[in-house]
């Protein structure tokens, strides 16, 4: 069984460390990183629970090794708010009330974000078909979708 | 132990006032400014901040140092002997530290069996024989969550597989008897009945029209996004157990580790973080949890259990499977008369669904509905099966869905047969306004309602007429449109002392606030969120109460060495019974603050009057002391004849349950090439009296409607004939995404519970009460002229090309 | 679920990942997009010994038409597939299926390559490549062959790659004037397998099926095309009567097997339908250009 040497960039931080072959990327963020807020929600790449971005993709950290992530550029839900002031998707789902028990909101953000970023004006249908790799519970997805089109208007604003 | 003697429900009468004609209305009043933010304000969710930015704090977030993995192996056969357990390979594995098994348990005293929530007994690890499709076997305990995988795949169980039952029909007949360990060899648990048999049978006799229908609800799995897990941590220095416990009820979970350990109550303490969703699936006690916390007593180590998704699908308590008999009676106006229920409850391998313990079939009775009726006779048999125990976790107030699905079909059913609309014919039996106080022919006193309000209000946003007129046109075109009602009358807010406990301690809840010296607050309850939104609500309610800005008020849950002791939360309890209590607290509050004012201004007490946030002498405004100048003095200048301080505890008492309600309206377009029905539009007026944040009260709703949704068209727990799970994962079991779920759209009215202090019902489960129903209606209503009276959820493609093709009706 | 131990490589270069999959002869699994792959490896149903991860040979991952074929680097995400306007113009099929495999997290990493070489009847492409008569490159220690995509799927999770062979190139013959195509699944929620789904590339003069070829997904154990019902079409006026019988015989023709999503019987009505529904979505296509 293999270890690794890994280095790679995780939220804009140069971090260097050593994995087995078979360790998840999701675990690797969790555990050795210490980065919890990445979930695990499911074990059949079904919920988006884990997504995180992974050289510029958003990504299901349970099905990637993390030995894949050698040499590549990872953003967790931890470097969304930068300089601890939050993002519009972050402020998008606050405001109207896109989240009730958390969970799944770090998957569902980072997918958001990465959604805006290729398509700043989606339709609603285009953002139910994002998200569609992401389930929650709690919310009924409504208030999700509002959250993402307020990100989307903030973020035509600041344009 | 399991009752296998009858139980009839009985309804103590109830103190006067708990039921009332009340006014309806559908303004969200706001008495506070936005700076207080009391009820009625659309205030943003104080917890949000860590979980938007990933710091929110669940079980598996947890690490403490030195802390070991724990796995489970778990059972490929519904019903087994064991014949051996080698650990041998598995501990030859470096970094695997023991294995426990049911041996080991029954050693350290009789650990190996538990009592279940029902007062039945549940097995921990079993030594003899598994009984269900992935029981847990034993647990292994390694240095980390990947050799504790690998260890878990070396254990070698050697079993002789037996023959497994699986229908609740084949088990009464007790040719396999699921539990040889109890005394009465049975699969009969119990039964039970509610209502008045000879006067349902009476008015049977005279009816003018009946309508029979079975119905099945089957087995659904919750499935929050966070499995159930644990960190046992045992410090053997100090003999104290600490429990990080995914938990909704942390104090009742805290007096049960007491009970089945013998470690002395005062020892454990129960802590409850972040929940990532627990809708009843976190209530039951888990063998994994028992497991854990021995082994930490054990190795004095702490110990984190986390279950894998496909562990928690298949193993942990699921919801419904109910199969249920039901005939409606109608005189010759069309006028409901009676309803009688036979219903077979299939209750897994133990009765451990988390019911109030005088209720094994939970508030079933309820189903005659928001109808007018003159009697009924409800009975329901449980029965052991080779499945995993449960029955009530799933959003379902206690087994109100089943209920509520049952007389909406029923009266859904009856309507089209008598030729009738279905909403003209609900408006026809409702209950009336002016017949509250209202007594249900199973003993239920509704405290408040108003179902014409409700129904007329989701007919307008809708549509309905132009509905009706579409539907016909689009008949005689053979395309086939459907339009489904559901008027669900629900009962939340367990409960009053006399008829609720859960293993004898009385289901009432608590508050404590406590006002510091400058003004702000902290209030801890005995209630537990799971994304709620009560570190919001509670604060709303006591802003309301004491003007003290809701951003002052620190609202904490889940730690049992600091909240006073509470039931928990499920079953849309919290509003009801804690909140309730924090109002109560905050006028204890606020009559000490009075004293308080009346010192500081020089006046008597009955000079003053209180207005949103300060007390100020009547006539003479400008002469007031505001909350925050009182709390100050409570510590500073406080009148020598009472203490200083300004704090109050209540414990709450509900003298009733709460009986929110709505109407629901689905409209669906069915395909009838490949059988799928597209719910086209989805309107839900809810009324569950006061309102205390709308945002997070519409919050509430869309999620419970999407969990609705789920059962009526998605979702099913499958086994096959030797009772294997063949939906065990996220793969199969489906859950809805964002694209098919609807956009809902909401709408309400305001008729307040008379009783509770506040005027406030539960809330959170009246959607996944009423939508099932509203949309196996619709689904009906669009093949109803084909000759389809009935079809079961979950409303599969499938079902209903098989029920199109069965009718002749091809594409 | 954490997958059992196994050694890892990421070669740089295809003869690199050859040789790795040369010296470990049936030991070893290609890793490309894995999310058919890892999923088995966590559940323990796959447990290679040894990985070889081609992520790293990014010189295939490519979208270009030439010679007359639409040429896909086998290591071509869906998302690329999806964003590709080229496809959107010329290959609505393609596109069509690429929009539904999965979810659209999956598709980030998910390949076209995978998709194939994995030669599971329930994946989307393998019916839209019968339906394209696309031919897929590869490339072993012997050097470089081409396999038309009729002899490509042998049997449930059988391809006819050699032992040490990698997929390394898809080609599409370029569209024929007058010819358009359509993909059509039935999916119980987004993220299922298909109830059933018809590929459809269609070659039409006016209103007359000049040719067609119809693949179908997850009703059978191979990937198959519904050979009668393209015989009953070819030469046939695209009337609902004729459609009606060639859906007929694509239903009679496959072999679906009773499971969560419904009976045989019911996945073979669907079918039918659906094999109407392709069509005439393909022949809507083409009369769009066409205006």
């Amino acid at each position: 069984m293999s270890r690794h040497k890994i280095s790679l960039t995780v939220n804009g931080e140069k971090v260097e460390r050593e994995v087995e072959a078979r360790t998840l990327l999701v675990h690797f963020i969790r555990e050795q990183l210490e980065l919890t807020g990445t979930h695990i929600g499911c074990d059949t790449t079904s919920c988006g629970a884990c997504t995180v971005v992974l050289d510029g993709r958003p990504t299901k950290s349970c099905t990637v090794f993390a030995v894949q992530a050698n040499g590549q550029k990872l953003e967790t839900i931890e470097s969304v708010a930068a300089g601890g002031k939050l993002h519009p998707v972050q402020e998008g789902f606050w405001e109207k009330h896109g989240l009730q028990c958390g969970f799944c909101t770090p998957g569902m953000i980072m997918t958001a974000k990465s959604l805006l970023e290729k398509k700043a004006r989606p339709t609603e249908t285009e953002i139910r078909e994002g998200i569609s790799g992401n389930i929650c519970r709690c919310t009924g997805y409504n208030k999700i979708v509002e959250a993402i089109q307020y990100a989307a208007d903030k973020l035509q604003e600041a344009r | 132990m399991a009752h296998l003697e009858p139980r009839v429900e009985k309804h103590t009468p109830k103190a006067k006032g708990t039921s009332a004609q009340v006014e309806t209305t559908d303004h969200v009043e706001m008495k506070t400014p936005q700076k207080v933010c009391g009820m009625g304000h659309r205030m943003k969710r104080k917890e949000d901040p860590r979980f938007l930015q990933g710091k929110g704090r669940y079980v598996d977030d947890i690490k403490l140092p030195g802390m070991l993995h724990m796995a489970l192996v778990r059972s490929p056969y519904a019903h087994a002997k064991i014949l051996n357990i080698d650990a041998t390979e598995a501990l030859a594995i470096p970094g695997v530290v023991a294995v426990i098994t049911g041996k080991d348990l029954k050693a350290a005293g009789n650990l190996h069996y538990m009592p279940t929530l029902m007062s039945d007994t549940q097995p921990v690890l079993p030594i003899d024989k598994v009984l269900y499709y992935a029981q847990e076997v034993c647990a292994v305990i390694a240095t980390d969550r990947y050799i504790a995988a690998d260890a878990r795949e070396k254990v070698m169980v050697e079993y002789e597989p037996l023959e497994a039952v699986v229908d609740p029909h084949e088990a009464l007949k007790d040719n396999i008897i699921v539990r040889e360990d109890k005394e009465k060899k049975t699969n009969h648990v119990w039964h039970w009945r509610a209502g008045d048999a000879a006067a349902t049978d009476a008015v049977f006799a005279k009816a003018s029209h009946v309508v029979k229908q079975d119905i099945y609800i089957p087995r659904i799995h919750v499935c929050s996004i966070e499995t159930c897990g644990m960190v046992a941590n045992y410090d053997k220095a100090r003999e104290h157990m600490q429990l990080y416990m995914t938990s909704q009820a942390p104090h009742a979970h805290r007096t049960v580790f007491a009970l089945v350990s013998g470690l002395p109550e005062h020892k454990i303490q129960v802590i409850s973080p972040d929940i990532g969703g627990g809708f009843g699936g976190k209530v039951p006690v888990y063998p994994g949890y028992v497991v854990c916390a021995v082994a930490s007593l054990v190795t004095g180590k702490p110990i984190k259990w986390v279950e894998d998704r496909s562990e928690n699908l298949q193993a942990d308590s699921f919801a419904r499977d109910y199969h249920i008999s039901a005939e409606l009676a109608a005189d010759a106006d069309g006028k409901l008369t009676g309803l009688r229920v036979k219903t077979i409850s299939d209750c897994g391998v133990a009765d451990a669904a988390a019911n109030p313990s005088k209720f094994p079939a939970g508030l079933y009775s309820i189903c005659t509905g928001s109808y007018q009726l003159q009697a009924a006779d409800v009975q329901v048999d449980g029965v052991y099966t080779n499945k995993p125990p449960g029955g009530v976790a799933y959003r379902c107030s206690f087994r109100v869905t089943e209920a509520v699905h049952l007389i909406e079909r029923m009266v859904d059913i009856m309507a089209h047969d008598l030729g009738r609309d279905p909403a003209e014919f609900r408006l026809a039996n409702f209950i009336r306004p002016d017949q509250f106080p209202y007594k249900s022919p199973t003993g239920w006193e509704y405290d408040s309602g108003n179902y014409e309000a409700a129904l007329r209000k989701a007919m307008t946003m809708i549509g309905y007429d132009d509905l009706k007129r579409e539907q016909r046109e689009k008949r005689a075109k053979g395309q086939l449109m459907g339009i489904g009602i559901s008027s669900f009358t629900e009962v939340v807010g367990a409960g009053p002392a006399a008829d609720y406990d859960i293993l004898g301690i009385k289901m009432f809840d608590s508050a404590e606030i406590r006002i510091h010296p400058t003004g702000k607050a902290i209030a801890r309850l005995g209630t537990k969120s799971q994304g709620q939104g009560h570190e919001t609500t509670y604060a709303q309610i006591i802003a309301e109460e004491l003007g003290l800005p809701a951003q002052d008020v620190q609202i904490e849950e889940g730690d049992t060495d600091t909240a006073p002791y509470g039931l928990g939360t499920y079953a849309s309890r919290s509003t009801p019974t804690s909140g309730a209590a924090a109002a109560m607290a905050a006028r204890k509050i606020r009559a000490k603050a009075k004293k308080i004012a009346a010192y500081l201004l020089e006046v008597g007490e009955q000079d003053l009057e209180w207005n949103i946030d300060r007390f100020q002498v009547k006539g003479s405004p400008d002469q007031a002391k505001t909350i925050q100048e009182i709390a100050f003095a409570a510590y500073t200048n406080h009148p020598p004849d009472i203490e200083a301080g300004l704090e109050a505890t209540d414990y709450y008492n509900p003298p009733n349950l709460t009986f929110p309600f709505g109407s629901y309206i689905c409209v669906v377009d069915i395909d009838t090439g490949t059988g799928a029905v597209k719910i086209r539009r989805f309107v839900a007026v809810d009324d569950c009296g006061k309102i205390i944040n709308p945002l997070i009260v519409e919050g509430q709703i869309e999620g419970g409607l999407t969990m609705g949704l789920a059962p009526a068209m998605f979702e099913e727990i499958v086994y096959d004939a030797n009772g294997q799970n063949l939906t065990g994962t996220m793969a199969d079991y489906l859950l809805p995404t964002a694209v098919e779920s609807p956009k809902w759209e909401l709408g309400k009215t305001i008729t307040p519970s008379p009783h509770h202090p506040f005027g406030a019902k539960g809330v959170g489960e009246s959607p996944t009460v009423g939508a099932p129903p509203a949309i196996a209606n619709a689904v009906v209503d669009a093949l109803w002229h084909l000759g389809v009276r009935h079809i079961d959820i979950p409303i599969t493609p499938h079902r209903v090309w098989k029920a199109l093709r069965e009718h002749g009706v091809a594409d | 679920m954490i997958p059992a131990q196994f050694d890892y490589h990421a070669p740089k270069s295809l003869d690199e990942a050859i040789a790795l999959l040369g010296q470990n002869a049936g030991n070893a699994k290609v890793l490309a997009g894995g999310q058919s792959l890892i999923p088995a490896m966590r559940f323990r149903l796959a447990m290679p010994e040894v990985l070889i991860d081609i992520n790293g040979i990014t010189q295939l991952e490519y979208i270009r038409e030439q010679n007359g074929y639409l040429a896909i680097g086998a290591l071509t995400r869906e998302t690329a597939l999806e964003e590709s306007s080229l496809i959107a113009e010329r290959y609505p099929l393609l596109l069509d299926t690429a929009k539904v495999v999965a979810d659209p997290l999956v598709r980030q990493r998910a390949t076209v390559g995978g998709n194939l070489a994995h030669a599971d009847p329930a994946n989307d492409h393998p019916a839209t490549m019968l339906a394209y008569a696309a031919q897929i490159v590869a490339r072993g220690p012997k050097g470089e062959r081409t396999i038309a995509i009729d002899d490509f799927f042998t049997g449930l999770f059988e391809n006819s790659l050699d032992a040490g062979e990698i997929l390394t190139e898809i080609r599409i013959p370029s569209p024929k004037p007058q010819s358009s195509g359509a993909y059509v699944k039935i999916e119980r929620k987004v993220g299922d397998y298909a109830t059933t789904a018809v590929a459809v590339q269609l070659e039409t003069a006016g209103d007359v099926c000049k040719a067609v070829r119809i693949g179908l997904t997850n009703v059978s154990a191979t990937p198959m095309r519904a050979k009668q019902a393209e015989a009953k079409l070819v030469g046939q006026a695209l009337t609902e009567q004729n459609l009606e019988a060639a859906a007929k015989l694509a239903a009679s023709e496959c072999d679906p097997s009773s499971d969560l999503r419904g009976s045989a019987e019911y996945k073979r009505d669907v079918t039918r339908v659906v094999v109407k529904r392709a069509i005439l979505l393909a022949h809507s296509r083409v009369k769009g250009a066409r205006a």
